[in-house]
């Protein structure tokens, strides 16, 4: 068994083994979760956490599905955080500085402490891509914010009450959906399905015996 | 570091060979060396995991212990006093279950105007798409074909699909991701717009879509925010428990249970649609799994028990490269797309054992093999594990393009102090993806009237092994027809006085098979807490 290590669960004190993540100490320490835990692998934001560690003065933000337990870890879970949402409709949005403006007009009261990108749990320069944000620059916000999990740590450190997820999430939208340029190769499959050119072939596929469709497997080209 | 002195050994073994290994290119196995390897190593063969099915539409057939243990379980309503006459909750649609084909299904649905609820039981988005890392498959090159993807899809499901659920699902498959692209999916491009597409495991053509190995996440945030952007009503941190359903025995609602206080609520629909997803957090044959916390296969026996029929139900997926080693990520995934990118796999002598593209199961079940009776193992703390030599996609791409096209990856280890880029990472097969689930039609329904399914709860698309890239495509292809059709349905549908009968008389069908097992089911969260 590993070394044991003390923890404090909202403050209360555990000996765990000093090999489990944050969210296995808590079902070691008796908890059966409900709340704080989704896929436990590091990509749904469900497991938001801070900490401190005894003797560090820095408060730590993770997500404790992918988080070692250390010794002297006094742990908090932030399994919800009331972030705004506004709704749109994707089809009437365009890609302009008004469109931030009227959503997420918080944005523009960045005070630059820069506490957002201190405590992201995905080491994402959050203050910067809400800067492009500002400047409408979206090709630039989505390709920072890509690997955000929607956590909400950000939001929970920022004075200016901003829900940094959410305005990179529509800043994403609007790259994939405007900015990103059209695949060709795409809308003219589209259009030839629909006008029923790949039926025959399908149909004729289909209607081979299992035997004919297996010896057509087994003898396919592969593309190089 | 954090490595172990054999591991680091077994390491110089693979650094050595690396050049040469890059350079040479593993034959393809022939269908016979194929069968015979599943045979003797693949976990579906291990007639130890399976057992019969003692009651309902599947009698006598095979199943997954566990899966049996809540075929054979009490359900929950039985111990709760639920009343049918106070209705919470009247709805056209109501999707139960809120990842990538339940929102799909309910985007589609409010789309043509019926009144949508989506039930979850922790929250939408809380789903294995969420997790899917590598991409999502649709022949929109000119090279390619819907009849060469449907080729692909039969053989790598052993030619037991549904050939019109297949034809389906390839010829809806550039529709699937033109919609995406248009709700603001960031596809990997280039400049021009063309998509950048890469193989899969038994891919014959680059038909693989990717946002980076965030291709599940941007696709499930992507959904999500369109459901809260239409204003549909999602009740989440809540369980369906039970399906009910009407006098004329058409599927009519749910029972809801709220995960937290336990309060019991009632929903009442013209059509109900199963999107719960997969089984891997039930471990069968004591696998670790790649999935979500609530994969527990709770649609299946909703629909079970309200009399739909299952459909290769004995038939998992175990994914070859689930993570060995650091053991806190012991079984999450490492992305095909990895060994998409070039990376191979190797063996505890630094020999390619194996072509990295073969299918899932035939790679799994080449895994086991070299852990096993080929002694080609590197011992790990729970048990053996072959390389996957991270470090060949730098080699063959250039510096800097697992970065660009694997930051998952590449963050999952850094946390733990391994650099994939230098060091190649230790692998073996998780519990991935349930191939089976419950038997529909091509209009997404169940022979119960009115209950449609979507996701990987369906069986039959896939056959008896899923090849990479076809979940992420089905649950957008089913998901949005399983909406339109239920949409559709229930403008005709008069919804009759509600009944749980069914759930009565599979209850007596439990007594007279001599079950007298007080396990609750569905299970709805696996239970990780220690016991003292």
């Amino acid at each position: 068994m590993a070394n044991m290590v003390n923890v404090f669960l909202y403050g209360k004190k555990y000996e765990v083994p000093g090999d489990l993540t944050i969210m296995e100490a808590f079902e070691y320490a008796g908890y059966k979760l409900v709340r704080g835990v989704g896929c436990r692998n590091g990509f749904c934001g469900a497991c938001a956490t801070v900490y401190r560690i005894k003797g560090d003065r820095e408060l730590k933000a993770c997500l404790a599905c992918s988080t070692k337990v250390e010794d002297n870890m006094s742990v908090a879970t932030l399994p919800f955080f009331p972030l705004i949402k506004e709704g749109y409709d994707i089809e009437k949005v365009r890609p302009n500085e008004q469109i931030m403006m009227q959503l997420y007009p918080e944005i523009y009261s960045c005070v630059g402490c820069n506490a957002c990108t201190k405590a992201c749990s995905q080491s994402l320069n959050v203050m910067q891509y809400i800067a492009h944000a500002q400047r409408g620059e979206y090709e630039k916000c989505a390709e920072l914010s890509f690997d955000c999990v929607m956590c909400g740590i950000c939001s929970s450190r920022c004075p200016a009450g901003i829900s940094h997820p959410q305005v990179a999430m529509l800043a994403r939208r609007l790259n994939g959906k405007y900015i990103a340029p059209e695949s060709l190769h795409l809308t003219t499959r589209v259009k030839e399905i629909e006008d029923g050119l790949c039926t025959e072939a399908i149909e004729a596929i289909m209607a081979k015996p299992i035997e004919e469709l297996k010896e057509l497997y087994n003898h396919r080209d592969i593309e190089k | 570091m954090i490595f172990t002195q054999e591991m680091l050994e077994s390491m110089k073994k693979v650094e050595a060979a690396r050049e040469a290994n890059i350079a040479y290119e593993p034959p393809r196995m022939s269908a016979e060396e194929k069968e015979a390897l599943l045979a003797e190593y693949h976990p579906d063969y291990k007639d130890k995991g399976f057992t019969t099915i003692k009651i309902g539409p599947n009698k006598g057939e095979r199943a997954p212990i566990e899966l049996e243990e809540m075929i054979e379980g009490r359900s929950r309503v039985l111990d709760l006093n639920v009343d049918l006459n106070k209705v919470d909750y009247d709805v056209d649609v109501l999707v139960i279950g809120g990842g990538g084909s339940g929102s799909s299904a309910a985007i589609e649905a409010n789309k043509a105007g019926a009144n949508v609820m989506i039930v979850t039981k922790l929250r939408i988005g809380d789903a294995n798409t969420m997790m899917a890392e590598g991409g999502i498959q649709a022949a929109d090159k000119p090279g390619d074909s819907p009849a060469q993807h449907y080729l692909d899809v039969m053989g790598g499901g052993h030619f037991v699909n549904r050939p019109e659920l297949v034809r389906k699902l390839v010829m809806d498959g550039p529709g699937a991701i033109k919609w995406l692209n248009e709700l603001g999916v960031e596809f990997d491009k280039d400049e021009d717009g063309t998509m950048v597409t890469t193989h899969g495991g038994g891919t014959s053509r680059k038909r693989m879509h990717a946002a980076a190995d965030y291709s599940g996440a941007e696709i499930m945030r992507t959904l999500r925010d369109e459901v809260l952007n239409r204003g549909i009503t999602v009740v989440d941190f809540t369980a369906a428990i039970e399906i009910i359903k009407d006098e004329n025995g058409n599927a009519a609602g749910a029972v809801l249970l709220n995960m937290e206080t336990g309060e019991v609520r009632v929903a009442r629909a013209k059509c109900v649609v199963i999107a719960t997803g997969g089984a891997g957090r039930m471990h069968y044959q004591g696998f670790p799994t790649s999935n979500h916390y609530g994969a527990t296969a709770d649609g299946l026996i909703l629909g079970y028990r309200a009399g739909a029929k299952l459909l290769y139900q004995d038939t998992l997926q175990y994914h070859p490269t689930g993570v060995a080693f650091p053991q806190q990520i012991y079984g999450a995934l490492v992305t095909e797309k990895v060994r998409s990118m070039g990376a191979k796999l190797i063996n505890s002598e630094g020999e390619v054992y194996v072509h990295p593209l073969e299918t899932r199961d035939v790679n799994a079940a080449a895994v086991i093999r070299e852990c096993s009776t080929r002694g080609k193992g590197v011992p790990t703390p729970t048990g053996k594990a072959v390389w996957l030599d991270t470090p060949m996609i730098d080699m063959i791409h250039g510096k800097g393009t697992l970065e660009k096209r694997l930051p998952a990856m590449l963050r999952m280890y850094l946390k733990f102090g391994i650099d994939m880029r230098e060091t190649p990472i230790l692998i073996y097969p998780t519990l991935h993806y349930q191939n089976g689930g419950l038997e529909i039609g091509v209009n997404g329904m169940t022979r119960v009237e009115n209950l449609f399914v979507a996701g990987e709860a369906v069986g039959g698309i896939h056959g008896r092994n899923r090849l990479m890239g076809n979940s992420l495509l089905d649950i957008i292809v089913f998901g949005r027809n399983a909406g339109q059709q239920a949409a559709a349905k229930a403008k005709t549908v008069t919804v009759g006085a509600l009944t749980l009968d069914h759930v009565a008389k599979y209850e007596e069908e439990r007594k007279a098979a001599g079950i007298d097992s007080e396990t609750a089911s569905p299970k709805l969260l696996p239970d990780y807490t220690r016991k003292f």
